[in-house]
């Protein structure tokens, strides 16, 4: 199970010890919100419209159930009640007290926590696929290269002060599911037809106002470059990139005014002219690295599980449950268990701390200590024996937690938008509430098929409506919220921007408009086409039609 | 026949718990948009603004600005669904924040 270095221990102890000293002389007045303003946003702390906000990190979606546990502690001791998980991989507390901070600090980095690398023009916490060490499809477990680069990145000086904020996401199955190609720099694995394996390396990709996929500048990277050759990366972009103009600093736009080729030559310049092996990944250290990761030990099962199957054909709910919710995992007898944190008419990504006990629980029992976030606002139990599906279906009923529409049309991925956010146009939460009771009919879901609805409240794409199968973005029109709609999008491994229709709606126009779009989809589709095919063939024309002609 | 006079709204969060408040007449922070006081003139306006300066400087509150905003037969009306909100709470929970505490505006975040 990973765990931190004592290095990150005491790091992480003397950080909170700083912030607690901080928020006192910000209190006294010694310090000015101007000069705190930057202390508390490297922590994580940000002000929103109704009081602090807090976000923390969960590096790589991993949480052990200690950590849940502890998640759920603070949502009752010092929130209320509840916490949201982000489009990002982390939580975030909406409640938060300045003069508590300090003390959720503390008892965050007694179980390995905080808030470090979740704000400020930094490379953020790194992102990489929820079913890491899990999934049946993957080549390697992505998570140890993801430490390998926090451990690099964390306070690098070099890299502290970038002209923006910076995100790395990394994915070891050819089914890309960290979204890799709309990162600002993604990493992807290969196998080549010896069976070496090598790093794909993508930059340049990214959402908010200006949506870009990113652009590739290696295919086939040997791992123990990783790192030198990210430093490259990082300082042509330190470099060249802009600093005048917040809105073109990020490194996608210089990829784009550069152009793919200028901009990878520029990198292999850089790479060229440092010796490579005073940074080059010393593999005694990725090994160490690895153990963290390593795979529990999981018992030789057989392939055929009478209980799990006997439970479906007696319970069409569970028989549901299992289909949509559960996936594919590497070892026999097993699965992970995708926990659908959007029940009808619900808030994406919210839960009690109840909820999250429940969840810590059945992790402890039934998922060796291991729990995920996603990015698309779910928990992820990574390793449960089939036989053990029905129980923990059975206990996930009784708390709210069952939803059977994992990867439906009721799994939106929502921002908080306006009801929480201070940046927001308009709020997110009630449009994806109505759409989700909309579709509340789950054999209709069923019927539409794999879906992804994205709702983003503002231009900063935090829902990450570019990359929605259909995306929702929330504006503010004279003082009136109204929506836009795009179509196409994908943040998979075809990843593109979705293009918007036509003009926008208003709120509760928004779900009528959606059934239209997915009725066209149902009349017009192919035998076995899911929408993204389906839209990719026919093109936005009858979409449009469905949506614009006149009644 | 309801009486409507425009003008401007001082707002801060306060510094120690984040919590919305409004300037009152009186030159203290209420955590009620109702008791604020709206200033019409530009002396008015200019006060405010002094004070809320005053106020932060002070450690009492942080991030003040002004909102336009009307009055409606006593009440305060923001003329933007955001400081609506603010003076609401989350639309999407309604079991939390100023509309869960008594100390709600009269006017909903979501009109029409």
């Amino acid at each position: 199970m990973y765990r931190y270095d004592e290095f990150d221990l005491s790091f992480v102890k003397q950080r909170t010890e700083q912030f607690r000293d901080q928020a006192e002389r910000r209190l006294k007045g010694e310090l000015t919100e101007d000069e705190f303003r930057p202390l508390r946003l490297m922590n994580g702390l940000y002000l929103q419209l109704h009081a602090y906000m807090l976000r923390i990190a969960i590096p790589y979606g991993t949480l052990s159930s200690k950590q849940m546990r502890r998640l759920a502690y603070i949502a009752d001791k010092w929130d209320r009640g509840y916490g949201h998980f982000t489009t990002r991989q982390n939580i975030q507390y909406n409640w938060i007290k300045l003069e508590d901070t300090a003390d959720i600090l503390d008892a965050l980095a007694e179980v390995e926590m905080h808030g470090i690398q979740t704000s400020g023009n930094c490379i953020r916490n790194v992102t990489t696929d929820h079913w890491a060490g899990a999934a049946a499809d993957e080549i390697a477990d992505p998570r140890p290269v993801g430490e390998l680069l926090r451990q690099w990145s964390s306070l690098h000086p070099e890299f502290s002060f970038l002209p923006r904020k910076f995100k790395i996401a990394v994915t070891g199955a050819p089914n890309d599911r960290a979204a890799v190609k709309v990162h600002d720099i993604g990493l992807r694995l290969h196998k080549n037809d010896k069976g070496e394996i090598g790093w794909e390396v993508l930059v340049g990709g990214g959402q908010g106002r200006t949506p870009m996929i990113a652009v590739m500048v290696r295919d086939f990277l040997p791992e123990k470059e990783l790192v030198p050759y990210l430093e490259a990366i990082m300082r042509v972009y330190n470099l060249y990139g802009r600093r005048d103009n917040k809105y073109k600093a990020r490194i996608k736009i210089l990829v784009h005014e550069l152009g793919a080729e200028k901009f990878r030559s520029e990198v292999e310049a850089e790479y060229a002219r440092h010796p490579a092996q005073t940074t080059e990944v010393d593999q005694k250290e990725l090994a160490r690295i690895a153990e963290y990761f390593a795979l529990p030990q999981l018992e030789k099962l057989s392939r055929f599980a009478p209980h799990f199957e006997q439970s479906k054909l007696d319970n069409k709910e569970f028989a549901r449950w299992a289909r949509n919710n559960l996936a594919a995992h590497s070892t026999q007898g097993y699965t992970i268990v995708n926990i659908s944190l959007k029940p009808e008419g619900g808030i994406p990504g919210d839960a009690t701390g109840e909820q999250m006990r429940v969840m810590a629980d059945l992790a402890e029992r039934y998922s060796q200590d291991e729990l995920r976030v996603s990015h698309a606002q779910n928990i992820v139990l990574p390793h449960v024996k089939l036989e053990d599906a029905f129980t923990i279906w059975q206990e996930l009923r009784k708390h709210d937690l069952a939803a059977a529409n994992y990867g439906l049309a009721g799994d939106i991925i929502a921002c908080p938008g306006l009801d929480y956010c201070a940046l927001a146009t308009a709020r997110s939460i009630p449009i994806s509430q109505a759409i989700s009771r909309k579709f509340a009919d789950l054999d209709k879901q069923e019927k539409i098929g794999p879906l992804k609805i994205n709702i983003s409240g503002c231009i900063n794409a935090c829902g990450h409506h570019h990359v929605g199968h259909i995306g929702i973005l929330g504006l503010d029109k004279k003082g009136e919220e109204f929506y836009q709609i795009t179509l196409g999008g994908s943040s998979g491994d075809s990843a593109s921007i979705g293009t918007i229709l036509g003009p926008g709606f208003a709120g509760e126009e928004v779900p009528d408009a959606i059934e239209k779009i997915l009725d066209t989809y149902v009349k017009l589709r192919q035998p076995g086409e899911e929408f993204l095919a389906a839209y990719r063939r026919l093109g936005p024309a009858p979409f449009k039609e469905a949506l614009y002609a006149a009644a | 026949m309801s009486e409507i006079e425009k003008g401007q709204v001082m707002t801060a969060n306060r510094l120690r718990d984040g919590e919305v408040v409004f300037l009152t007449r009186a030159g203290v922070w209420a955590m009620a948009i109702d008791e604020a006081v709206l200033a019409q003139e530009p002396q008015a306006v200019a006060a405010l603004e002094a004070r809320a300066k005053e106020d932060e400087k002070a450690t009492l509150v942080t991030g003040s600005y002004l909102f336009d905003a009307e009055r409606v037969n006593g009440k305060i009306r923001a003329s933007h669904i955001r400081e609506r909100i603010r003076a609401q709470g989350p639309t999407v929970r309604l079991d939390l924040g100023k509309q869960a505490e008594g100390t709600a505006g009269s006017f909903a975040a979501v009109e029409g």
